[in-house]
């Protein structure tokens, strides 16, 4: 069985630590170009395609801004 | 009619504690109070009104188990002698500051330092004026008697509830090892957790219920405006108390020409002063302030225009003098004697001092 | 396949747990602090006892940890969580308290109390964060820095000759006999939170059953006085603070 995953990040809240891009066992995850408001360089999913929906992401972010989604396919 | 015992003061506080309902006393045995401790843990009243009872390992933790008990809501107290109430110190100032009520003993001897385990009224400023860091105050009650120890316990947690706010009673030495007469009032029972969380809930932590936010106690405030505000709402409260809850007595006050002022073990040395000067004509009354703080300035105040000359005694080297100075404000002759160290006066050394100091 | 085809609630299997406020946590980026209020919060909703847990938070970077967690708390003074938190659980039994200290906090200026709290055998959790510096006045030496590290107050590296030794109190502790549950975990893996956070939960479950005390310490990073971008200080520590501070059960009983 397969999984396909997505998430949302609060992008107004992540403070651009970077600890979910090396977490992230498929490397679906990467820092944006762009900052939020604060200036921090946001995740965001750069490879929507890889995403499992393993949660490995939300669960080492400190700052809870991360929600994952998943469905089995 | 009320049972009366033959008792210590300090054991009178640990039996008022168990009758008024107390919820936990946390200490740590230093002499002269150490009665108070061992009087409780004598006493077992966790197997009767539920009460907790721990010996800490310093009273720097003493006085941080208070803050956690009086952030539940519950009547928390401890008891100390002068160096651990300086260990406390902080905590009573956190405490101050959190707007936590309390009940605090300080069973004064002979300093600064180690000093001496005999009696002494040394701790006055400390007590009175903060002993801690900031601009606190807490509600200070002097006893007299052993049994002013016991009563007082029971009007110190009233009004350490009334106002949220630390409250002490300062005793001595003296007052902490004599033995009288005391009698025991009708006890208080304690609360319920039920009644604590309908009645203190909306502050204390009791567990956050599903309708609240969580309730936060803490002295922290980072933003100057709003520790402003904080010190402004603590400094109108202390207005407040010094408005309604000034206590004192007088002896022989109504055609004074001269006063003594005097506290707790001084004051009863001074009755005996106010005696022999009677039988020898001299119009001298007692004002013995009950509460420290509030001070009883416009009782002073209101005294000014029959007398000729005050002198404040005390056990130390010339505290509580500075309050009845303030009150005075140079209108009358205002003079000092004291003894210090742990030595006491006898009423003829201050009635030859009273007439010393005013060419009498 | 479109992404909002999987973003929908039914699909939701990482939420942000109840218990946790919407309040932007204080914090630096990366920092450890975050992810263990985060399981806090989990725990207590998971065994839904929200509205009987009471928190004490120390002084240091994690004052603050009122602002995070929806329940009550008291905010100590430097070091004395263990004494509030003894009063606390001696007048409600019942209710699960637990102390949240740093290094400085609990193995310098509290070790009295935490000693004796642990000693006595106290009902309580305690969470004890060490990243071996002091996080709040500026990088300072904690008791817990290595030898040779820089801190601000050991600007040439920890010296044992003129600082002392880092101090293992979680080793210290596991010697007493009130404590019923000693561990040391960290935040930085998936794994590693997944293992701390049954730490916490077997924690307070000992503090219902009135086992004793649980203590958990969490090695954790602090990447802004070590000076290092978040990920390097997760590798650093894993490289240098794991050696000295292994991670595991040291008592479970």
């Amino acid at each position: 069985m397969a999984f396909k995953g997505a998430i949302v990040v609060d992008t107004e809240k992540c403070k651009g630590c970077g600890v979910c891009v090396v977490n992230c066992p498929t490397q679906t995850i990467a820092l944006a170009k762009k900052v939020n408001s604060k200036g921090y360089p946001y995740a965001y999913m750069e490879n929507p395609d890889k995403c499992t929906g393993c949660g490995n992401c939300a669960i080492v972010c400190p700052d809870t801004v991360i929600t994952v989604y998943k469905i089995k396919i | 009619m009320a049972e009366k015992l033959l008792k210590k003061g300090n054991e009178a506080i640990a039996l008022a504690a168990i009758r008024y309902g107390a919820d936990g006393y946390f200490g740590y045995p230093i002499t002269p109070q150490s009665e108070v401790m061992e009087t409780l843990m004598e006493e077992m009243p966790w197997e009767t009104t539920g009460m907790v009872v721990l010996q800490a390992e310093s009273e720097t933790s003493s006085i941080n188990m208070l803050y956690g008990g009086a952030c539940c809501g519950k009547k928390v107290m401890t008891s100390s002698s002068s160096p651990g109430i300086s260990l406390m110190c902080e905590g009573i100032s956190y405490m101050a500051g959190a707007e936590l009520p309390c009940l605090l003993v300080n069973v004064i001897r002979g300093g600064p330092g180690l000093g001496t385990i005999q009696p002494a009224q040394g701790d006055y400023f400390q007590a009175v004026k903060g002993g801690g860091h900031g601009d606190y105050r807490i509600i200070v009650l002097a006893p007299a008697s052993v049994q002013e120890m016991y009563d007082f316990v029971g009007l110190g947690f009233e009004l350490a509830f009334k106002y949220r706010i630390p409250t002490m009673i300062l005793s001595d030495g003296a007052i902490g090892q004599m033995m009288e007469k005391v009698e025991l009032r009708d006890s208080v029972r304690r609360l319920t957790d039920q009644e604590i969380a309908e009645k203190y809930g909306h502050w204390a932590t009791v567990g956050k219920p599903a309708n609240r936010k969580g309730n936060i106690i803490s002295s922290l405030s980072l933003a100057a405006s709003e520790m402003e505000a904080i010190n402004l709402r603590l400094q109108e409260k202390y207005r407040t108390i010094e408005k309604n809850e000034i206590r004192y007595e007088k002896t022989m006050c109504e055609d004074a020409e001269y006063l003594l002022v005097a506290f707790g073990s001084s004051s009863r040395i001074c009755e005996g002063t106010v005696e022999i000067a009677r039988e020898k004509g001299i119009r001298l009354g007692l004002l013995r302030p009950i509460t420290l703080f509030p001070y009883p300035t416009p009782v002073i105040q209101e005294m000014l225009p029959q007398l000729k000359g005050i002198m404040s005694v005390e056990l130390n080297s010339g505290q509580m003098v500075e309050d009845v100075r303030l009150a005075v404000n140079g209108a009358v002759p205002v003079e000092f004697y004291g003894r210090m160290g742990g030595s006491i006066f006898s009423p003829e050394e201050v009635l030859k001092a009273f007439a010393e100091k005013f060419n009498l | 396949m479109d992404i909002n085809e999987i973003i929908k609630p039914e699909n939701l299997v990482y939420p942000k747990s109840k218990v946790l406020t919407d309040t932007v946590m204080h914090y630096c980026p990366g920092c450890s602090h975050g992810v263990v209020h985060k399981l806090l919060a989990e725990v207590i909703e998971e065994m839904d006892i929200q509205d009987r847990t009471i928190g004490i938070s120390p002084v240091g970077c994690a004052v603050f940890a009122y602002n995070y967690l929806d329940i009550d708390w008291q905010q100590a003074a430097h070091g004395r969580a263990p004494a509030l938190a003894t009063a606390t659980k001696r007048l409600y039994p019942d209710k699960y308290v637990f102390a949240y200290q740093g290094d400085g906090d609990l193995a310098s200026i509290g070790t009295a109390e935490i000693i004796h709290a642990c000693n006595r055998g106290e009902n309580i959790v305690v969470i004890f964060i060490n990243n071996a510096i002091y996080g709040m006045t500026g990088g300072q030496m904690a008791p817990t820095t290595l030898i040779g590290m820089k801190t601000s107050t050991t600007p040439y590296g920890r010296k044992a000759e003129l600082n002392g030794y880092p101090l293992k109190i979680t080793e210290l502790v596991a010697q007493l006999e009130g404590t019923c549950y000693v561990t040391r975990q960290a935040v930085e893996n998936p794994a590693n939170v997944r293992k701390t956070k049954k730490a916490i939960r077997k924690a307070f479950e000992n503090s219902a059953q009135k086992k004793g005390t649980s203590f958990i310490e969490i090695v954790a990073a602090c990447n802004s006085n070590w000076k290092m971008p978040p990920v390097e200080a997760n590798k650093w520590m894993e490289d240098n603070m794991f050696p000295f501070y292994p991670l595991g059960d040291i008592k479970d009983r």
